[in-house]
Order: structure tokens, then C-alpha cells, then sequence
């Protein structure tokens, strides 16, 4: 006989584990069927709609690019008349901001962070639910409204007084406005829901000096959006409210202000631009650690530069506006301060350009795309400060030169990253490795493609080619440039073909991925690929800012949430210490009725301004069926 | 035998006009003040900024060049400090290369403002999808309005009252000088100066609407004698139609709308909404730039102008082939 056992035996360890999951898998799951996906609440399952819903709108977006180009390729060309090339340039230019670049920012990190910071579900699910469902009705809304030809065509940025009442006729502009308060919506609400979940979801341990840097990135972002965005509120409200009440913000004639319209909207506008930047940043800071398999250089440094950003990018609108006529002096502040934004983007530069120099790059596909980023980045970033400066302004703003400049730093410096982070979190996400062979070919075409495509419009605007224009005469000078771009964006277009084939053959035959495939350091490769769906089993606690790579062997771990109800853990905000446990909504389909609800009212409001009051009603209704309360298990105790 | 010698005239300029035309509108073939000194700005700047990029992609090449073997990594720091000091050393340099710039432009803006007084004023206002051009003399009796064309004397300080009077447009003549927006309710001013006689072409650069591509105008540089010339014609009204066709011409365009829209001085057409026709005939191009001027081009837009510039705002006339034929007569004689 041998004496009681005082440490449980492997075999226990291995029962007590697969009974917590089987408990945890119970609790977490999705309802199965199709009402059930529709009321799911699980930030993976709605992170991997978002990512692939926001790459349908860059396929589409992709298409008007195309279109615009094959216009382009010719002078006096007759395949697009003035009035769709309008709108195509414009829905080219409101899709791929405001339904592509930021909401798959936004997307990857509904997916990301919550793993990212160890902990089960987002904080707010089920306005993360709500968000998707109103950036599908906004999208949708405007490419129903191409179809019906319908599209607004007065330029992404809508500026007044083309876009207002007297020469914006017809239902387009407020089209542009409605989209715009749909994708505000559900910008605002995942903001909110990433700050509290990077504030207070983090893992025990993760202390601030401990998060991961593309989380820094989003956090900082997600301020950037609740910051901005209320200047475009209050734009494009008055801009309705000139169309459809017969205010007069925006009419100079009865004492209103064109620039108003163009101060508000850049305020909103140049921020917008970093929330796209930002989080792409983020993304290959976090990336490149296991590829150059050493910590990224300068961890403070990289977070600080991403907080300067985010404040920078605050006092520089105005540099959209140096040729309206302000008084010289502000322009040169706004000269210096635009100028002054190179500055942490340079250090963000020179921080991966060490980590790789002092580490051992593995040259796979996230990091070629790495590369390429670099490259095409560093010429946009440059390009930027020539644009910064007030005299260089004048001559190549709203020229083809700044087309050039904005695609370089929009493609380059977030198209490039994004890619790469397809490639990497791919296996987190689906559990399938991305064909490398695939990769590596679609990034050359992409790379190469891109450069002959856009580098060749730093010229055209120098030799005088305005933007936004849909055709030019013989006499000038630009067709052949003008073909050669557009046989080089047929390149490109092959280039993202083939990346959604690898995409797509990789979902279905891809190697299967073990769960660290990368032998990367961060929290989500502490799980299962693809993880489950309560994330991890029990919550981990971290001791460094590589939590991965720092215990390989396993991870300690918080014990103590109840696996037969929704718990997360709640910690402290700076020093991650945990406070409370607290219930995680239950899936639910409200969010989805007032979704409905809400965007029935938006869009009726385009016709009547009643439609604000009778339409709230239904709204009122599904936030009341939202917040119910139901009793939670404490109560019944 | 005279119209021979200004035909093969009108070619010559036109053949000289296309063997420069790689550079009527571009920023790279500066003939004013401004754009002259905005030129070396830009290829200072482009230089340097060329230089920093390849550095950066020797740096580039450099790192990933080095450790490429690929024996398994411990990951982990090696030369945490060395890195500190390169880095901190690329910040520091990019903080001078930005301060630089920005002083630099600093003293560039000032330096583009064209110095000493005023030799003329032209009042440019921006319309969907033309330019108003009103000579602006010192007394009221040496005013007059022309369209998508304004002529100046070389080297001359012109001061260009800039107006939008519907949507935001910009006034962008690049060989001239940077651009400036018209805006409703906020006048600018632009002065510019051209250092040699040509013909310069400008295209509005600001989304102006359906027609925006279809807005340029041309700026005709000239010495002083020829632009006096020019401006004394200007000043006289329309000349009195002397043959049939051309008096015919007259009276249907008083009959129609056409009027209603378009002035022609010393007629009864003072309409404001189009351009000002007085001098029609003269200019090299109409629709802003669309076409040359010539009596089937007259024709060809009078007969239709939305197929040819769709969605411009001179409705369709309806007229009979007579009228027609009568109508673009007249107007091709007004020069
Ligand atoms: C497939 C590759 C792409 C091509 C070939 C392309 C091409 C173009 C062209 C030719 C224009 C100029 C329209 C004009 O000024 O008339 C344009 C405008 C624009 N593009 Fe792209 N583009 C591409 C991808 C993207 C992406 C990925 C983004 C954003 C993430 C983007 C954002 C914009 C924006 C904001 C505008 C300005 C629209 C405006 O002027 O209102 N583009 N693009
Ligand atoms: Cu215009």
C-alpha cells in the first residue's frame, strides 16, 4: 500500500483539464444554426467577418481603381463620362477609407487584442456585434446606392459648397453623409470597447510596460477615433441639416462658412489618416520579433512614438488647406508641425531597421512584406514632408503628385503591413499555414507592381496633372506616362489575385498550423490555433513582454473563474493586478434588431427629417430588448 | 493674300506653341518669378530627400545582409547599446534635416511673394466650369471682361483678384507660380510675374464638380506693346456686322436666349451667366479650353454643348441649320 498521494497525479491534472474545457466549451460556444450566428457575440467569430467583409470592400474598391485607370489610360478617353467617373473616384476614395482601411484596422484587432492581453471575450460584445452589423448596413448602403447610380460624387471629403444643397441636387451627398454616421458608429463603439478591454481585460501581470506594442497601437487609436470623430459629427450634421432643413453653416451668402466645412472635416480627416497608419505600425512591431527572432528594439521608444503620433497628428489639418488662403504665419506653424510627425515616424523606422540589423532575419512572407513596407513607406514618409512645406505645397497639391504620395503611405504604410499580418495571424485565425510559395510571388508582384504604378505620378503632378479629373486633351503631355501606369496596375491587380488564391486554396488544403507556428512571443500563441472559443482555459499570468518566449515551457496561469457562466477577469489598469470577476454577456439578437433599427432610421432620414423622431422608436425598442436585465447567476443564488 | 500671311502665322504659333508644349503646364519649366524660385526649392528638397531615402535603404540592405545564415537563433539582445547610439544618432539628424526644411520654407514663402507695386489688376473669378477675366483699369471706363484667357505683359507685377463665385476652384497657372483657391465669400489675391513672353496653360485644381477636368485656361505672356495692343481691342465693343449672314448672326442671337447669358458689348445682349463674347473670335480657344476657336467649333458647341462637354451649364438651343450657319458666322467675326 502506499501512502495518500499529496500532489495530483499527471493523470488527474489531465481529467480536471479536459472537464474545465468540456465546462468552458459549454459555456462560450455559439448556439449553433444560422439565428445562432447571427446573435453570436464572440469577438473571434466577429473579427473574422469584419477582416473578411472589409477585404470584399478592398476587392471593390480595387475594381473602381481599375476602372479609373483603364479611363486614364488614354487621353480623351470615352469609356466613363464625367458623371460616373465622379462617383467612381469618389466611392473609391469613401470605400477604401472608410469602409476598408479603417474598419479592417479595427477588425483585426476585434480579433486580436482580447487574445493579445489573455482574456476571453472583448470587453462590451455585444456592442461589438451592434458595430459590425451598422459598418455592413453603411457599406452596403453605398454601393446599393452605385448600383442604382446613385453614388455620391462630390470627392470623399464632400467639401461644401459643391456639396451642398444648391449644387449637390439629388439624394447623393446625403448618401455620402449617412455612410459616414454608420461607419462614425461603429468606429466610436469599438473604440470604446478596445480601450476598456486593453484598460481593464489584461492578463495578471501585464503591466503597462508589458503590452504588446500592436496593443499600444490600438489603444492609442482608438483614443485618436473618440477624438476625431466628433468633428465630422458635427460637420456632416450641419451639412444635412443645410440640405434638409435650409440651415446656412456652410453659406457664405447668408453668413455661413465654406472653410468651416473643410476645417472640421481635416480635423476629422489628417487623424483619420494615422488610425489607419497606426495600428499598421503596430502590427509590425509585433511582427517583426519572431522574425528577426529578437525583441523589437526600443520597446519605449516604439510606444512613445505611437502616443506622439497620436497627439501630432491633432495639430496639423491645416496643412490640407495651405492654398485656401489662411494667413501665412499659421501656415508655418502648421508647416513645422507637420514636419515635426516625421519625427516619431522616422524613430519607428530606425527602431526596425536595429532589430533587424541585431537580429537573425528568417526571410519568410510577413517578413518580406515587413520589407516592402519599409521601402515604400520611407518614400512616402518623405514625400510627406516635401508636402508639409508651404511653398512645395502650392505647386503639387491636389495634383497627381499627392496621389502618388497618400498611395505610398496609405498602400505602403498600411496595405503592405496588413498583408504581412494576414500571412501571420492566418494560422492563429483559421488554423491553416498560407502557401509560402503563394506569398512570396504575390508580394513581388504587389511590390513591383505598386512601385511602377504609383511611382511615375510623382511625375505627372510635377508636369502639371491635376487629380480628380476624368479625362485630359492629346496636347498634354502625360498619356504616355499615363499608359504606362495603367498596364503597371495591372500587375498590382494580378499581385492581390493572387494573394486572395493563397488566401483561399490555403482555407481549404493549407497545411495544418501548430499552435505557435512562428515561434512568436505574444499571449495569443499561448492558445490553441485556432483558439477556442473562450480563448484559454485558464488565464494567464505574465511575468514579461514576451510572455511566450520567456517561459516556453508553460505559463502560469490565474485559476478561479467559474466555468459555468461567462466570467472574465477584471485587473487593475496600470499594474494589472486582478480585481473582480464580471460577467460577460450572453449572445444575443438584439444587436442585430437594433442595427436594423438604426440603420431604417438613417437611411429614412436622407428623405425626411422626421424620420429622426418616429425612427428612434424602434431604435428604443431593440435597446430596451438589448439591456433587458435577465438574472445572473449570483442573483438566483 | 493677307488672310494667307496670318494663316501660315497662326501656324507657325501653333507649331511653335506644340514644340514647347511639353512644358506649357508644368512645374519643372518655371517662366515666372515665383514659379522660378519654387522650382529650386523643389530640387533642393527632392535631392535631399533622395540622398536620405538610399541611406536609409543601405541601412536597410545592410542589417538584413548581415545575419543571414541561417543557423538557429538564440533571440535575444547582442548589442542593446551599440543600437541605442545609432538610433539616437538617426533621430537626432532627422530633427536637423526637418528644421532645416522648415526654415527653408519659411523663407521661401516669403520670397515668393512678387515684389514692388502693382502694375495691373485682373479680377479672375471661377465658375463651373469657366473663368471670368475683368481688366480692372484705373478709371471704370478702361474696364473690361474677357474669358478663359488673360493676357499680361512680360515681366510686369500682376495682381490677380482670385473669386469663386459658385463652388471652390483653384487658380493654378504652373509654369507661373503655385496655386491659390477661389473660394466663395473669401477673396484671395495672387500676384505673379512672368519672366518670358509665352503661352502658359492652367487647369483648375480644385473639384469643382462634373466638369472640373474640362477647366483650363491659358495665360498669354506678352511685351508690352503687343499687350496694349491686345488690351486696346479688348476695350471697343463689338464690331457692326457688315455682311448678311453676320447681321443675321446678330439678330438670332438677340432672339434666342443666347442673350439671356451672354453679353456682347455694344448689342443688347448683356446676360452674366456665360462668358462675356464680345471678343469671342479672337481668342484661341473656347469651352475653356476645349477647342480651338473656329467657326465649326462655334458651330459644333452652339449646336450642342452637353454632348461635347456634358453636364456644363449652356443649355441646348434649339436652331434652325440657317441660324446656325448665321450664329457661328458672327461669332467667328468678332475678334
Ligand atoms: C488597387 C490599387 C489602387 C489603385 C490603382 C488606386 C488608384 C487611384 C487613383 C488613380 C486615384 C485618383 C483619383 C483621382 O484623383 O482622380 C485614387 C484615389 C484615391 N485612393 Fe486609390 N488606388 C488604389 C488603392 C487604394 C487604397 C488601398 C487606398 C486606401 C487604403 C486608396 C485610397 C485612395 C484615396 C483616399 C483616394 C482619393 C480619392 C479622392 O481624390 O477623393 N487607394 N486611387
Ligand atoms: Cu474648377
Amino acid at each position: 500500500m502506499s501512502g495518500p498521494a499529496t500532489a495530483p497525479d499527471a493523470r488527474d491534472i489531465e481529467l480536471e483539464r479536459s472537464r474545465l474545457t468540456s465546462a468552458l466549451a459549454e459555456t462560450w460556444r455559439t448556439p449553433s444554426g444560422f439565428l445562432g450566428a447571427l446573435a453570436t457575440v464572440d469577438h473571434k467569430i466577429i473579427g473574422r467577418r469584419y477582416i473578411f467583409t472589409a477585404f470584399i470592400f478592398l476587392s471593390l474598391g480595387g475594381v473602381l481603381a481599375a476602372l479609373m485607370r483603364i479611363q486614364l489610360a488614354q487621353p480623351e478617353a470615352r469609356l466613363l463620362g464625367p458623371d460616373r467617373y465622379n462617383q467612381i473616384f469618389t466611392m473609391h476614395g469613401a470605400n477604401m477609407m472608410f469602409l476598408f482601411a479603417v474598419p479592417v484596422m479595427e477588425a483585426v484587432a476585434v480579433y486580436l487584442v482580447p487574445l493579445m492581453v489573455g482574456t476571453r471575450n472583448i470587453a462590451f460584445p455585444r456592442l461589438n456585434a451592434f458595430s459590425y452589423w451598422i459598418y455592413l448596413a453603411g457599406g452596403m448602403l453605398l454601393w446599393i446606392a452605385f448600383a442604382l447610380d446613385m453614388a455620391p460624387d462630390v470627392g470623399w471629403f464632400a467639401y461644401v459648397p459643391l456639396s451642398g444643397p444648391q449644387y449637390g441636387a439629388g439624394k447623393r451627398a446625403d448618401i455620402w453623409a449617412q455612410m459616414i454616421t454608420f461607419t462614425e458608429l461603429s468606429a466610436l463603439a469599438v473604440a470604446v470597447e478596445l480601450i476598456v478591454t486593453i484598460f481593464k481585460q489584461r492578463a495578471p501581470g501585464m503591466t503597462l510596460d508589458r503590452i504588446p506594442v500592436f496593443v499600444w497601437a490600438m489603444l492609442v487609436t482608438s483614443f485618436l477615433v473618440i477624438m476625431a470623430m466628433p468633428a465630422i459629427v458635427v460637420a456632416s450634421s450641419s451639412l444635412i441639416l443645410d440640405r434638409l432643413v435650409g440651415t446656412h453653416f456652410y453659406n457664405p451668402a447668408e453668413g455661413g462658412d465654406v472653410l468651416l466645412w473643410q476645417h472640421l472635416f481635416w480635423f476629422f480627416g489628417h487623424p483619420e489618416v494615422y488610425i489607419i497608419f497606426l495600428p499598421a505600425a503596430g502590427m509590425v512591431s509585433t511582427m517583426i520579433e519572431p522574425f528577426a527572432r529578437r525583441p523589437a528594439f526600443g520597446y519605449l521608444p516604439l510606444v512613445m512614438a505611437l502616443i506622439a503620433t497620436g497627439i501630432l497628428a491633432f495639430g496639423l489639418w491645416v496643412h490640407h488647406m495651405f492654398v485656401v488662403g489662411l494667413p501665412r504665419l499659421g501656415d508655418s506653424f502648421f508647416t513645422a508641425s507637420s514636419m515635426a510627425i516625421a519625427i516619431p515616424a522616422s524613430i519607428q523606422v530606425f527602431c526596425w531597421l536595429a532589430t533587424l540589423w541585431d537580429g537573425k532575419p528568417v526571410f519568410k512572407a510577413p517578413l518580406l512584406f515587413i520589407i516592402g513596407f519599409i521601402v515604400t513607406f520611407v518614400i512616402g514618409g518623405l514625400t510627406g514632408v516635401m508636402v508639409a512645406s508651404v511653398p512645395f505645397d502650392t505647386q503639387v497639391h491636389d495634383t497627381y503628385f499627392v496621389v502618388a504620395h497618400f498611395h505610398y503611405v496609405l498602400i505602403g504604410g498600411a496595405v503592405f503591413p496588413l498583408l504581412g499580418a494576414i500571412h501571420y495571424w492566418f494560422p492563429k485565425i483559421t488554423g491553416k499555414m498560407m502557401s509560402e510559395s503563394l506569398g512570396r510571388s504575390s508580394f513581388w508582384l504587389i511590390f513591383i507592381g505598386f512601385n511602377a504604378t504609383f511611382f511615375p505620378m510623382h511625375i505627372l503632378g510635377l508636369q502639371g496633372m491635376p487629380r480628380r479629373i476624368y479625362t485630359y486633351q492629346p496636347d498634354l503631355p502625360w498619356h504616355g506616362l499615363n499608359l504606362f501606369v495603367s498596364l503597371s496596375a495591372i500587375f498590382l491587380t494580378i499581385g492581390f489575385l493572387l494573394f486572395f488564391v493563397n488566401a483561399i486554396s490555403s482555407l481549404r488544403g493549407g497545411v495544418t498550423a501548430s499552435d505557435n507556428p512562428w515561434d512568436a512571443p505574444t499571449l495569443e500563441w499561448a492558445t490553441t490555433s485556432p483558439p477556442p472559443s473562450y480563448n484559454f482555459a485558464l488565464i494567464p499570468v505574465v511575468g514579461g513582454l514576451h510572455p511566450v518566449w520567456e517561459n516556453r515551457d508553460t505559463l502560469s496561469v490565474a485559476d478561479g473563474l467559474r466555468s459555468d457562466r461567462r466570467e472574465l477577469l477584471v485587473t487593475s489598469l496600470a499594474t494589472s493586478e486582478p480585481q473582480v470577476r464580471e460577467a460577460s454577456p450572453q449572445h444575443s439578437i438584439w444587436p442585430l434588431w437594433a442595427a436594423l433599427a438604426t440603420t431604417v432610421m438613417l437611411i429614412w432620414s436622407i428623405f425626411s427629417p422626421w424620420a429622426v423622431v418616429w425612427g428612434s422608436i424602434p431604435v428604443a425598442i431593440a435597446l430596451i430588448g438589448w439591456f433587458w436585465p435577465k438574472g445572473t447567476p449570483e442573483d438566483e443564488a | 493674300m493677307i488672310r494667307h500671311v496670318r494663316t501660315a502665322c497662326h501656324c507657325a504659333v501653333l507649331a511653335a506653341l506644340l514644340a514647347g508644349c511639353g512644358g506649357w503646364q508644368s512645374v519643372l519649366e518655371p517662366h515666372g518669378v515665383s514659379a522660378i524660385s519654387l522650382r529650386h526649392l523643389i530640387i533642393l528638397i527632392v535631392a535631399v530627400c533622395s540622398v536620405v531615402w538610399m541611406l536609409v535603404m543601405i541601412a536597410l540592405i545592410a542589417a538584413l545582409w548581415r545575419n543571414r545564415d541561417n543557423s538557429p537563433a538564440s533571440p535575444g539582445p547582442q548589442n542593446e547599446r551599440r543600437m541605442t547610439i545609432a538610433v539616437t544618432g538617426a533621430a537626432i539628424a532627422t530633427v536637423l534635416m526637418i528644421s532645416t526644411f522648415t526654415i527653408m520654407s519659411f523663407f521661401a514663402t516669403r520670397a515668393l511673394s512678387v515684389a514692388g507695386p502693382d502694375d495691373l489688376t485682373i479680377r479672375v473669378r471661377g465658375l463651373q466650369w469657366w473663368w471670368d477675366a475683368e481688366y480692372i483699369g484705373p478709371d471704370p471706363s478702361q474696364r473690361f471682361e474677357t474669358a478663359n484667357e488673360i493676357h499680361i505683359p512680360v515681366g510686369r507685377n500682376v495682381r490677380l483678384k482670385l473669386e469663386g463665385l459658385d463652388v471652390i476652384h483653384s487658380f493654378w497657372v504652373p509654369s507661373l507660380a503655385g496655386k491659390q483657391d477661389l473660394i466663395p465669400g473669401r477673396p484671395n489675391e495672387l500676384t505673379i510675374r512672368a519672366e518670358r513672353a509665352g503661352v502658359y496653360r492652367g487647369q483648375c485644381a480644385e473639384f469643382c464638380g462634373m466638369q472640373h477636368a474640362h477647366m483650363a485656361l491659358l495665360v498669354f505672356v506678352e511685351t508690352q506693346d503687343d499687350f496694349d495692343r491686345w488690351a486696346n481691342a479688348q476695350r471697343r465693343d463689338a464690331i457692326q456686322p457688315a455682311a448678311e449672314e453676320i447681321a443675321a448672326g446678330l439678330q438670332t442671337f438677340l432672339a434666342k436666349p443666347c442673350a439671356a447669358c451672354h453679353t456682347i458689348r455694344g448689342t443688347a445682349a448683356g446676360g452674366t451667366t456665360g462668358p462675356d463674347l464680345t471678343h469671342v473670335g479672337s481668342r484661341r480657344t473656347i469651352a475653356a479650353g476645349l477647342f480651338e476657336t473656329t467657326r465649326g467649333s462655334l458651330s459644333a458647341w452652339t449646336a450642342d454643348p452637353q454632348t461635347i462637354k456634358p453636364g456644363n451649364n449652356m443649355p441646348m438651343v434649339p436652331l434652325t441649320p440657317d441660324e446656325l450657319r448665321a450664329v457661328s458666322a458672327y461669332l467667328a467675326s468678332l475678334k
